[in-house]
């Protein structure tokens, strides 16, 4: 870089300041809040929270929901970033808008979509009824609202790199004979690896944190159709801060395991593809 | 590319039936489901629903504080950005993964560590509770959660361009004696423009739609501090689907909108992404 005069270090520190100031205030101080308010009476307490039936429970059913959403999801991605990338055809842009859409839907209509379609009033609730499957107000419910609006999450960071690399790779492998799955396993999935890790760790992260849209469709029973976050919810609001914190915690925890996993995984993929150039 | 070996790759078949499938399943039915019990739904039904009084503050409460913390946000995302990009400083990385906080921390989770930040109580709002500022269950404070949730959008919609952005016209600029303010207005912001209303325009369709971080903090006060994502709420739980829908409907409208909008800029965005070397 070129020497800096004086006052561009001026403005050097004076941005930075300002960077690190809002960092610590809107996104650093709440997370220490959180563990703060946990241990607030002491390590006893919050042992007894997290360790509670009904928080173990919501526990199961978040894992559940989002091993779910991470596998549909997974298949779906992988599929829809290879139609789109390596072939041409009609209506194409209206396809990845679609795929797209649900991110811009907001949680609460998600929810209410799914509350329509398989709902009481929904002209196909009667076939459910016969055949004797609850989906709102029950965990299929929560699990299609999870995989609904973590909908794109991998399928979208596999496109721009597969768009990047072209298909000219697959092209001469299908030319000298192989078969698709050896294409992708061979070919196209080294190429990928890391955003489709990457896309997986997104995926869960908002699979297990997911409010709105599970709300909705939750009946809120306790021990049978709550989440980790609808508990803490419901602890909050019956003023039980300390337990809220403290399930809020566990939460925490995996959204900094989270961050991490994020911050390695695009680090090695970049000295990857740093390599490979 | 030539027409005629567009389908040399195999698994166009299979890969187009897995994602439309999907797809659909997910999220058009779902989404169809709506449109079909909204056109069962008179227009005057509609209207009136939609122009109730509290409906109408309740889109003005959602769309204000929206509009000011995506403002705050495409200010604060471009200064993270530059900072980010441009200098080096100790914890760098550490700052620059904490960006992604929001994307990884449940929004309920987030909701309630903010308001118990914000409220008299709190760190922060015993702080501005001495100037007779109220945070938690107001206006701003609602605005706090949505700077909160949005920020991430902006700063990674602007970080690559920023990277990409061809140091030779600024070089170019001071040797021509241009002074820092100038450059920045007249060299980098054009080119950083489309990014930065990319990143307010996800920003702002995200705020509009939020729930669970706003939820607690809001206060929930009918006409000051609710916002629409919780009236669609408290309609569904009072099993009134025709207002929740009709509702929900216009939401819809506005984050296509926006969406729309993004895309076109996107289009531009891609174009100056793709020139840059």
């Amino acid at each position: 870089m070129h020497k800096e005069s004086k006052g561009s270090k001026a403005v050097k520190v004076l941005l930075i300041g300002v960077s690190v100031l809002f960092v610590f205030l809107m996104l650093v101080l709440p997370l220490i809040t959180v563990i703060a308010e946990a241990f607030k009476q002491g390590f006893k307490v919050y042992a007894e929270a997290v360790a509670d039936k009904y928080t173990i429970k919501a526990m199961l059913l978040t894992v559940e929901a989002t091993v779910f959403a991470v596998a549909v999801n997974t298949v779906f991605g992988l599929f829809a970033a290879w139609l789109i990338t390596k072939f041409r055809f009609k209506g194409k842009k209206l396809l990845s808008t679609l795929i797209d859409l649900p991110v811009t839907v907001s949680p609460i209509i998600a929810g209410l979509i799914f509350v329509l379609t398989f709902g009481r009033q929904s002209p196909i609730y009667p076939y459910l009824e016969a055949a004797d499957i609850k989906i709102v107000f029950a965990v299929p419910g929560i699990i299609l609202a999870t995989i609904f609006v973590t909908f794109p999450f991998i399928s979208r960071e596999l496109i721009p790199v597969l768009e990047a690399q072209g298909t000219d790779e697959e092209e001469a492998a299908a030319l000298m004979g192989a078969k698709g799955f050896t294409i992708f396993t061979k070919i196209t999935f080294p190429h990928i690896k890391w955003a489709f890790l990457y896309g997986i760790v997104l995926c869960a992260a908002r699979a297990m944190g997911e409010f709105g849209a599970v709300s909705v469709l939750s009946g809120h029973l306790r021990g049978k159709t709550n989440t980790l976050p609808l508990h803490v919810e419901i602890l909050f609001n019956e003023f039980k801060y300390v337990p809220a914190f403290a399930v809020s915690s566990i939460l925490v925890m995996m959204a900094v395991i989270i961050l991490i996993a994020r911050s390695v995984v695009e680090y090695i993929g970049k000295r990857e593809s740093e390599n490979v150039r | 590319m030539k027409k005629a070996n567009k389908r040399v790759i195999p698994g166009f078949g299979l890969s187009m039936g897995v994602t439309v499938s999907v797809l659909s399943i997910v999220v058009l039915i779902p989404l169809a489901s709506l449109a079909v019990f909204t056109a069962n739904m008179s227009i005057s039904e509609i209207i009136g629903t939609i122009t109730r009084a509290r409906v109408l503050a309740s889109f003005k409460v959602s769309f204000v504080t929206a509009l000011i913390a995506s403002l705050i946000n495409a200010v604060m995302g471009v200064v993270l950005a530059w900072v980010l990009v441009r200098y080096d400083f100790p914890f760098k990385r550490l700052l620059d993964g904490m960006i992604e906080l929001p994307f990884a921390l449940p929004t309920a989770v987030a909701g309630i560590s903010l308001t118990s930040l914000t409220a008299d109580t709190g760190l922060i709002g015993g702080f501005f509770a001495r100037f007779g500022v109220k945070i938690a269950y107001t206006r701003i404070g609602i605005t706090v959660a949505m700077v909160f949730i949005g920020i991430p959008f902006v700063v990674r919609a602007v970080q690559p361009v920023l990277e990409k952005l061809d140091g030779s016209y600024e070089e170019a600029a001071v040797t021509l004696g241009a002074d820092r303010g100038r450059i920045f207005r007249e060299i980098i912001f054009p080119e950083i423009c489309p990014a930065v209303f990319t990143g307010f325009g996800l920003a702002l369709g995200r705020c509009i739609g939020e729930y669970g971080s706003v939820v607690f903090i809001a206060g929930n006060q009918p006409f000051e501090t609710e916002i629409t994502p919780l009236i669609i709420m408290s309609e569904l739980q009072e099993y009134d689907y025709a207002s929740a829908s009709a509702i929900a409907l216009v939401m819809l409208a506005a984050s296509f909108l926006i969406l729309f909008s993004v895309n076109l800029i996107q289009v531009k965005n891609a174009k100056i992404l793709k020139g840059g070397n």
